[in-house]
Parts: structure tokens; C-alpha cells; sequence
């Protein structure tokens, strides 16, 4: 057959295009890296979306502090501080000598303006009401800025090392949603949008001698099966959060390959609406607790690979108390604990927005109620209804959600208005105490006393902190093996070689 | 000819004006505010305030129709909500993407379907005609999502011959080919599998005719009949299927964009959609509309082309 076998040619010839050219090569100063998550802009400080701090935060823009590996704040553009005796004025000294990417100085007046931004009327920062203790903002000279609070705040010298509160430029701060401008160890080179962007090193940096890497090119890859064959194929050289834990032992097993498992300030939590019926009643809310299982959501819907909680505090933190023995699983008790509430039998929504994580484990906990005598309807929801619906409008009975920000205990003390829906005095002052409290040994002890007040509500299920999955090819070394924060600093990575 | 043009127009014009106004209507009805996926969990209220001012949120839902209209007319389809930049830029960066793999996927699925299928035509109740039709059921049957990571897993993550997935543009011609050879191919061993199966039972159905015959005993060869007379004559129910092919081919190869992480325009749509950033959605359906209105009103004017008798009809 001739037609055939002419075709056959035309195939062939096409595919061998492609032999005998190598895929993209690796050198030691050079990394690329998967992420699940494709940003839409730029701007930590107009958009929440985690992989914008993930890809820029530390690495292209600075903050006056930097929260390292440990959880520890560090200077970074503030070289050093003073705090007040009432702990309400702190005085920065700022780096000298640093420049913006586009050239310009920085100096007190970018500070300034960066915060005054944030803090205005029509600001749309993601994290304003980290702000809202702020009194003042002073530029006294230019490597002088003094900020004075209206009340103490001991997450004050933390949350300014976050993607929220970064220093920008006057001059750059509009257009950084597309071309960021900041003062970090890489500068942004090119970004096509849905598939890549590239950043290169800042040989202007005041620590640049201590950077290994030349070049980063982020990939956009959010199937996990696409994310698996990259790694294979060696297109990538890490995927630092990994979306799928059933996928890691083949990893595992390749001596190419490194695997990581770490933490992260994700708390999981099966959230119960406690403004409505029947969650208004802590009874209910109990028996929810001893309904479930963890360590059998944990293996059905991380494959093992995640810590048990029993509050609402991160397991390696320094105030952790392990609470997971507090309502011991007990499908019969809880089944008693149900029919004396007089909801035993009754019908609950479980509404589930579309990360892996909630969407295996609202099935193992639809199993586990249903052991106990409660009909919980599984919805599988995607993001946009999730946020409007569950999140904004309340209308839910319960959920499932990973709060990942650091120290968001403070969550259930935002009232009646916030999603929850529990609205508890007691708890409201124990936070004010927490928020306020200076010195960190007797935080931490207030910490616990949280812990073990917000377990004793039983305000919600509390389920595991979620991990931190990582693939590495063998060479790369330096990267966070776990993050007290939602950025990951490349400035101590490097590629073998 | 004249009557049918305008008349195609109209619809055109009519179909676009319905799909804009259902598309608008479906997206805020949808539960989900552009505000909050972007801002996120953690946002205070005056922040979300602020972003629906900027995003012009508050005006009336007739206003903000009236308005997009109203410049979408002018060739202005405003700024997107997620990205921030002006959704011409977001649609024209990544049609380019969609284009280039719709087009490489016809083009190789017809010489693949053609010359399967009249091949198979030709060897009717033999070996080969079994052969094709096997292979045909066969792609016919396979996931598009399957056979991508099958040939992922065969030419980049064993053979390393090609990228598992990816597409930097056309600044680097060699490695946008080399790019696009898988997704290509997963695309037209599907589509092509559909299309030599028609070809092949269009060509049967003229092989039977009376002309075929005369030509053969005329002394024509047996390859210039098949391909001067037979194929031409089948051309119709083919050209149907490819028009409909070629509509799905540019709104249907987000999956293939999915598996080989591809920047095309299935992609953003689908993250659009998530992200409820309305101008953007808005202009691509129109845009996906606009294509399948297209690809119709060609497929019916080659109708005339191939077959001049419908000329009396149009």
C-alpha cells in the first residue's frame, strides 16, 4: 500500500525531528522548578494566590524582616531594631547601599510610601488587617524609620517578613503585577504567562556572593501526572510542593531522585458552621470530634504522609501541646453522643472545595459519620462558589480547609462574622492577651492555654497539619525542608557542581 | 450566493449577540466573587471593597453588559480581572499556542485519514481494510488523556527524544516543533481515527458507482481512480466531519493542553472560569463561538466548491 506507507514517512520524518537533540541541559548555576500553582499577577500585595510569594517573595522583593527556616525573624532591608521600653514605637535601621532592580535607591521614603499604600483607604493588600495596629510610619533619615503601634503586637516584627508587607518602589509599585521591580538576590526577567518565568541573579545584592544559583525558571504544571513525567524526564529539577502523595514512592525508589516531607502552617480542619443548628450545640460538635478518625484520613487521604492535630497550632511550633487524645474515636460513643444532641440520623451538608486533600478526606469522614449515625452529604464545589458561598455568605453546615497562614489562631476570635461562626468572649480575651503579650515564653504558655481551650469547645474537627511534599533531583541541596512561612528563599539553593 | 452570505452574516451576528448574553447572565448568576479569589481568605472587607471599585464590580449588571458590548464593538474587551493586563494581549499570546496545535493536529490527521481510509477503501475486505479498521476502533476507543501519557512516558521520561510537555513560543522555532510533536500527535490519532473511518465508508459508497466502473474500464489505473474520481466524490459527509473536527480541535484540546502543561486558550479559559474573571471568559467563549460559526459557514460554502449541484440549493 503506497498511500500508507508514503504517510508513514511524513510521520517519521516528523518525529525524527526530534532525535539526537537533547532535552533542555542542567548545569550546576542553573535550576528549574515545578509549581502546581500558575499565578494570574505579580503583586504579593494585590493578590493572595500562594505561588506569587512561592516564586518572588525573598527572592525578588524584600521585606524589612525574613522569617527563616525555624521560624525565627531575621533582618533583611532592616539591618536591626529597637523596640520601645511600652513596646509600641520601633526604630529600623535600614541597609545602606541597596538599589531597586530599575536603579533607584532605597531608602526611608520607599519604606514609607510601601506602608502608607498598604495601609490606605483604597488599598486592596490581601493582609491589611495586619496594618491595622499601626499607628505611625516616620521616616527619620534615610536609613532611619520609626513605626509606632497603637497597641502591642507580638506578631509585629514576623508579619513584616511577609509577601504582604514587601518594600516597593514609587515608581515601580503600578506596574509590578506584570514586571516585579524589587530589591532581592534575583531579578525578574521574562514571564509567559501559563507556562514559565525566569528570574536571573542580582549581581548587585548585597549577599550576591553567597548565591549560588545564575538563572530560575519556575514551570507551570498543575496536572499531577504531567508534574511526575517532568520530574522524570529530568525537564525539572524540583517540584517543591509535590500535589500527589500516592505519587512519591516511585521517587522514592530512584536513586536520581530525593524526597522531602515536611511541614507547613497548613492547619486541616473539618469546619463546622457554629452560628447554625445543630453545631451551635458543643455536644454535637463533640461527637463530631469522636466520630472521626484521624490516622484513617491521614493514610486514605495522604497516603500517610501528614501529622495529626488536636487543635488549631502547628506541630513543630514552639507552644505545640499534643491534643489528638482529647475525644479518643469512638463511633459508638459517638453515635450515643448524636442521639442524646437529638440529631442522630439527620442529614448535613459537607461542602468541599477542590484540593486533593479536602476532597479525599470529606469521603473517609462521610464514612466515619455515617458509622455514627449521621447522613452527611458530600458536595464537591469548586473554588470561586467555595469562597463566596462557604467562605463570604456562611452558607455551609461543615468543611473542609487548610488555613495556612502563621499564627492564625486569632481566626476565632473574628466574630460572628467570620465563616465559623463562633463567636466566644472568653476566647476573644484569651487572643487579645496572646496578640499583645511580649515576651515569648509567656506567649507560648497563653498559645497552649489556646490549644487546649479551642480543643475543649471542640470548635472544629481538628484533622493534620498538611505537609510540605518535595521532589529533588539528588544534586540540588539548600532548599527549606519545611516553611514557617508561604515563601521559599532560593538565595542558599544550589544545583550540585 | 449573494442571499446565502448575508443570511450567514446575520446568523453569525445573531449567535455571537446570543452567546454574549448568555455567558454574561450564566457567570453572575454563578455563585463566586472576583474580589475574593483574588484577595483570598485572610481579606478585610474595605480591601474587597476597593478591589470591586477598581474592577468596576459596582455598576449595574445592565451597565456593565451595555458597556462591554459596547466596546467589545470598538475592539476593546477591557482588562482582565486575574491578570490585570488587557485580555486582547492575554487571548492573542496564547491563541498562537491553540493555533498552531489545531492546525498541526488537521493537518496530520487528514494525510492520516485520508490515506488510511481510502486505503482501506481500496483493499475493501482484505487485510489492510481489517487492519485500518482495527486501528481505527482502536484510537477511536483510547482517552485522549491515556495515549498523552503513554507517549510521554515512551519519548520523554524513557526515550528522552522529545519534552514531556511545555511551550515557549515560536522565538525558538526547533524547540516549539519539538514541542508540539507529542500533543499532535495525541490530538490526531483520535481525531483521525473518526475521520478514516468516514472517509473510508464515504469512499465505498462511491466505489459501488456507475462512473467508477467506466473509469477503471477506461483503462484509468487503479490509484488515479481512487484519487481523481473516488476521493473528490466522497468529499462531502468528509468535510463535515473535518468543519466539526476543526471546532473541536481549537475549544476541545484543554485536555491536551492539560496533560503537556500547554499555555493555550483551554487552559486560561478554565482558570478564567475559576477565577470568575468575567471579561476574560467573555471574550474567549465569543472568541470559541466565533470559530465554530466559522468553521460551519466554510464548511458550507466548500459544500458549493466540491459539489456544484448544491449551488442550486444555497
Amino acid at each position: 500500500m503506497p498511500d500508507l506507507s508514503r504517510t508513514l514517512t511524513i510521520t517519521t520524518l516528523a518525529l525524527s525531528l526530534g532525535l539526537g537533540l537533547s532535552t533542555a541541559s542542567a548545569s550546576a548555576d542553573q535550576i528549574v522548578i515545578g509549581l502546581q500553582q500558575e499565578p494570574t499577577s505579580l503583586d504579593p500585595t494585590a493578590d493572595a494566590t500562594a505561588s506569587i510569594n512561592g516564586m518572588l517573595t525573598m527572592n525578588v522583593y524584600e521585606a524589612l524582616t525574613i522569617v527563616a527556616e525555624n521560624g525565627e525573624v531575621q533582618p533583611n532591608l532592616a539591618t536591626g531594631w529597637e523596640v520601645s521600653e511600652d513596646g509600641l514605637t520601633y526604630t529600623f535601621t535600614l541597609a545602606e547601599g541597596v538599589t531597586f532592580h530599575d536603579g533607584s535607591t532605597f531608602d526611608s521614603e520607599d519604606v514609607l510610601f510601601s506602608f502608607n499604600r498598604a495601609m490606605a483607604e483604597d488599598s486592596v493588600n490581601p493582609s491589611k488587617a495586619k496594618f491595622a495596629t499601626i499607628d505611625t510610619v516616620t521616616a527619620i533619615d534615610p536609613l532611619t524609620v520609626e513605626i509606632t503601634l497603637s497597641k502591642q503586637d507580638a506578631f509585629f516584627l514576623f508579619n513584616m517578613g511577609q509577601g504582604d508587607s514587601i518594600i516597593v518602589s514609587e515608581g515601580s509599585a503600578e506596574t509590578n503585577a506584570t514586571a516585579p521591580v524589587g530589591t532581592g538576590p534575583f531579578k525578574f526577567e521574562r514571564w509567559t504567562r501559563g507556562d514559565r518565568l525566569i528570574l536571573v541573579k542580582n549581581p548587585d545584592h548585597r549577599e550576591a556572593d553567597n548565591v549560588a544559583l545564575e538563572r530560575v525558571e519556575f514551570r507551570f504544571i498543575s496536572d499531577p501526572a504531567a508534574a511526575t513525567a517532568a520530574m522524570m524526564a529530568e525537564e525539572l529539577d524540583a517540584f517543591p510542593g509535590f500535589p500527589a502523595p500516592e505519587l512519591l514512592p516511585q521517587f522514592e525508589a530512584d536513586p536520581r531522585f530525593r524526597v522531602n516531607i515536611g511541614s507547613t502552617e497548613g492547619e486541616v480542619i473539618l469546619a463546622m458552621n457554629n452560628a447554625k443548628a445543630p453545631f451551635d450545640n458543643i455536644d454535637v460538635r463533640r461527637a463530631v470530634a469522636t466520630a472521626i478518625d484521624r490516622d484513617e484520613i491521614i493514610d486514605g487521604a495522604m497516603y500517610g504522609q501528614a501529622t495529626p492535630i488536636g487543635s488549631f497550632y502547628p506541630p513543630h511550633g514552639t507552644a505545640y501541646v499534643d491534643l489528638t487524645d482529647a475525644y479518643p474515636h469512638d463511633t459508638d460513643k459517638a453515635r450515643e453522643m448524636f442521639a442524646e444532641a437529638g440529631v442522630e440520623g439527620t442529614t448535613m451538608t459537607l461542602r468541599v472545595p477542590p484540593f486533593p486533600y479536602a476532597t479525599r478526606s470529606a469521603e473517609i469522614i462521610q464514612a466515619q459519620l455515617s458509622d455514627a449515625g449521621i447522613d452527611a452529604r458530600v458536595e464537591n464545589v469548586e473554588w470561586g462558589f467555595w469562597i463566596d458561598e462557604v467562605y463570604s455568605k456562611k452558607n455551609y453546615d461543615m468543611t473542609i480547609i487548610a488555613h495556612t497562614s502563621p499564627n492564625d489562631m486569632g481566626n476565632f476570635a473574628r466574630g460572628p462574622d467570620y465563616f465559623y461562626g463562633y463567636d466566644d468572649p472568653a476566647f476573644n480575651d484569651l487572643w487579645e492577651r496572646i496578640r499583645t503579650e511580649a515576651d515569648p515564653e509567656a506567649r507560648d504558655e497563653l498559645l497552649r492555654e489556646g490549644q487546649r481551650y479551642l480543643s475543649d469547645q471542640a470548635v472544629h474537627g481538628f484533622l493534620f497539619q498538611l505537609p510540605l511534599l518535595g521532589v529533588f533531583r539528588t544534586e540540588v541541596e539548600g532548599y527549606w525542608s519545611s516553611s514557617p512561612v508561604v515563601y521559599m528563599p532560593l538565595k542558599g539553593v544550589s544545583n550540585g557542581g | 450566493m449573494g442571499y446565502f452570505i448575508f443570511r450567514r452574516t446575520v446568523g453569525f451576528i445573531l449567535t455571537l449577540l446570543a452567546v454574549s448574553v448568555v455567558v454574561f447572565a450564566v457567570m453572575n448568576v454563578l455563585p463566586g466573587d472576583p474580589a475574593l479569589t483574588i484577595l483570598g481568605m485572610d481579606a478585610t472587607e474595605d480591601a474587597l471593597a476597593a478591589l470591586r471599585e477598581q474592577l468596576g464590580l459596582n455598576e449595574p449588571l445592565l451597565t456593565r453588559y451595555v458597556n462591554w458590548v459596547w466596546n467589545a464593538l470598538q475592539g476593546d474587551f477591557g482588562i482582565s480581572h486575574s491578570f490585570r493586563v488587557p485580555v486582547a494581549d492575554l487571548i492573542v499570546e496564547r491563541l498562537l499556542m491553540t493555533v498552531s496545535l489545531a492546525v498541526a493536529g488537521m493537518v496530520v490527521t487528514l494525510i492520516l485519514a485520508l490515506g488510511l481510509g481510502i486505503g482501506a477503501a481500496a483493499q475493501h475486505r482484505k487485510f489492510g481494510d481489517w487492519g485500518v479498521m482495527f486501528l481505527s476502533q482502536l484510537g477511536i476507543a483510547v482517552p485522549a488523556f491515556w495515549l498523552s501519557m503513554l507517549l510521554v512516558l515512551l519519548f520523554a521520561v524513557n526515550l528522552r527524544w522529545l519534552p514531556p510537555g511545555g511551550f515557549a513560543g515560536w522565538s525558538d522555532p526547533m524547540a516549539a516543533i519539538r514541542s508540539l510533536i507529542l500533543p499532535t500527535i495525541a490530538l490526531a490519532v483520535v481525531q483521525s481515527a473518526v475521520l478514516a473511518r468516514v472517509t473510508r465508508s464515504a469512499a465505498l459508497e462511491v466505489m459501488r458507482q456507475d462512473f467508477v466502473r467506466t473509469a477503471r474500464a477506461s483503462g484509468l489505473s487503479r490509484r488515479r481512480v481512487l484519487w481523481r474520481h473516488v476521493l473528490p466524490n466522497a468529499m462531502v459527509p468528509i468535510v463535515t466531519i473535518v468543519g466539526m473536527q476543526f471546532a473541536s480541535l481549537v475549544t476541545g484540546t484543554i485536555v491536551i493542553e492539560n496533560v503537556f502543561y500547554l499555555p493555550g486558550l483551554g487552559r486560561l479559559i478554565f482558570q478564567s472560569i475559576s477565577n470568575r474573571d468575567l471579561p476574560t471568559v467573555q471574550a474567549l467563549v465569543m472568541l470559541f463561538a466565533a470559530i465554530v460559526v466559522t468553521a460551519n459557514f466554510v464548511v458550507d460554502l466548500l459544500y458549493v466548491v466540491i459539489d456544484p449541484r448544491l449551488k442550486a440549493r444555497a
